[in-house]
């Protein structure tokens, strides 16, 4: 075998061992996208519940204004924001996205809305090598688990979130807390999105946010009444509000985790199922490559030997 | 005859759903029988059995471990942290885990929080059979 031929085999056989790898990755993230949805539905009638619980609480509770976790008056000095990356790479531009929409919030909320400073709390590896690259302070990070996220990590990224927000602006503490993550709409489209969690925006629109299942016909609860009933609360609305309002923050989490890790599965597929199809045309361009390399070796050691017997036949007869 | 309409959901997956003739639930205030035609009620759920008496079938009993109850038009909805029901509960896990508490200290709010748990979990396997 010639030199020629050996380089290509070499090749064909490197871009073989990349395609399974990619393949295999591609089938991993299209089953995680489904225990993650699943994990999502199972979730909705929770989150439900919950908006549901916050919109009457905060609507018909006395001085909620006042409630340190709804109130609008805060001073407007330093905000945190929670970004939802991947810890791994080849899921082409997921974790990019997310940043970039970050950054964008970061500079609305300086720019705009007079934020003195605006903190990132990260999820994800990318995210946070992204931060740390650049020197810039973060609050806190967590890394392992941005592909299968499960309900006590959000516990735990709620935690830290809602600690930040409760201490006084003078001793560090945040006056907002945003999410940004991406939204999975099909297996086709996500797109990313920010939203503010606190100060929770109390208006019966705040239901919609349990992205769009509420106008279910299976929506047993009737949220399309024009008006709320009146609810006795046990013991009194402003502790209902305090009790229900760390588990908003824990839902919220929750479901931007599920959500994005949706989305980084699904972005992955899509970057593995791209990089599988590329490693095919290369692998059917090299066999081309390596063919052609075969037949020119044999054409060249025929003429040779023809070229050869030639030689010896005209040199016989000349004697 | 009128009935509830009740559903036990966690975050981590809906629990039970069906209709009901009563409940009751263990608030912070103490235990509160609900029949159909209640008022409205928005309260804090306190570590505790809750019993759920389906129209067709025997009295139900879930461990819930904090949460919320809210009620509007008989439509009943229990948040809770965690539900168990008598089934999904490990007895001697339980058990186990109630004496572990009953040696820790007194101040120790961490084992005090298990032995609370421990106890409902307890109450609720007791209550089922």
């Amino acid at each position: 075998m010639g030199g020629q031929q050996r380089v290509f085999r070499r090749k064909i056989r490197s871009v073989q061992s990349t395609k399974k790898i990619t393949k295999a990755m591609e089938m991993i993230s299209s089953s995680r996208i489904i225990k993650a949805q699943r994990q999502l539905e199972e979730a909705a009638p929770y989150t439900r519940a919950l908006f549901q619980a916050i919109s009457a609480a905060a609507s018909h509770a006395a001085g909620v204004e006042k409630h340190p976790l709804t109130a609008e008056a805060r001073l407007e000095k330093r905000a945190i924001f929670l970004v939802v990356t991947a810890d791994r790479g080849l899921a082409g531009a997921y974790s990019i996205n997310a940043i970039r929409e970050a950054e964008g919030l970061t500079r609305y909320l300086v720019d705009e809305r007079g934020f003195e400073d605006v903190i990132p709390y990260v999820v994800g590896r990318k995210g946070l090598s992204f931060y740390k690259f650049r020197d810039r302070e973060i609050g806190e990070s967590w890394t392992g688990s941005s592909d299968q996220p499960s309900l006590s990590d959000a516990k735990e990224i709620a935690k830290a979130l809602l600690e930040r927000f409760l201490l006084p602006t003078e001793e560090g503490g945040a006056d907002e807390i945003h999410i940004v993550y991406t939204h999975f709409v099909t297996m086709v489209t996500q797109e990313v999105r920010v939203r503010r969690i606190l100060p929770v925006e109390v208006i019966e629109e705040e239901v919609d946010v349990s992205e769009g299942r509420i106008g279910d016909p299976d929506n047993q609860a009737g949220d399309d009444r024009p008006y709320m009933p009146l609810y006795d609360f046990e013991p009194s609305a402003n502790a209902v509000l305090d009790e229900l309002l760390p588990r908003y923050v824990e839902s919220a989490v929750y479901t931007a985790l599920l959500l994005s890790a949706a989305s980084e599965h699904a972005a992955r597929r899509r970057a593995c199922k791209s990089a599988t199809d590329n490693a095919e045309e290369l692998i059917r361009t090299y066999v081309r490559l390596a063919n052609q390399a075969r037949q020119a070796e044999i054409t060249q050691e025929i003429s040779e030997i023809v070229g050869g017997a030639d030689a010896l036949s005209s040199a016989t007869a000349g004697s | 005859m009128a009935e509830l309409t009740v559903s036990v959901v966690s975050l981590e997956h809906p629990e039970w759903d069906g209709p009901a003739s009563q409940i009751v639930v263990k608030t912070l205030e103490g235990e509160m029988g609900v029949l159909p035609g209640h008022e409205p009620v928005l309260a804090t759920l306190a570590e505790g059995p809750i019993r759920i008496d389906p129209v067709d079938g025997d009295p139900m009993y879930f461990a819930v471990h904090g949460g919320f109850f809210s009620l509007d038009e008989n439509r009943a909805i229990i948040l809770a942290d965690v539900a168990e029901t008598a089934e999904e509960i490990n007895v001697a896990r339980a058990q186990e885990a109630k004496s572990n508490a009953e040696k820790a200290d007194d101040e120790d709010l961490e084992a005090i929080a298990a032995m609370r748990r421990a106890e409902t979990r307890l109450r609720v396997v007791e209550l089922a059979d």
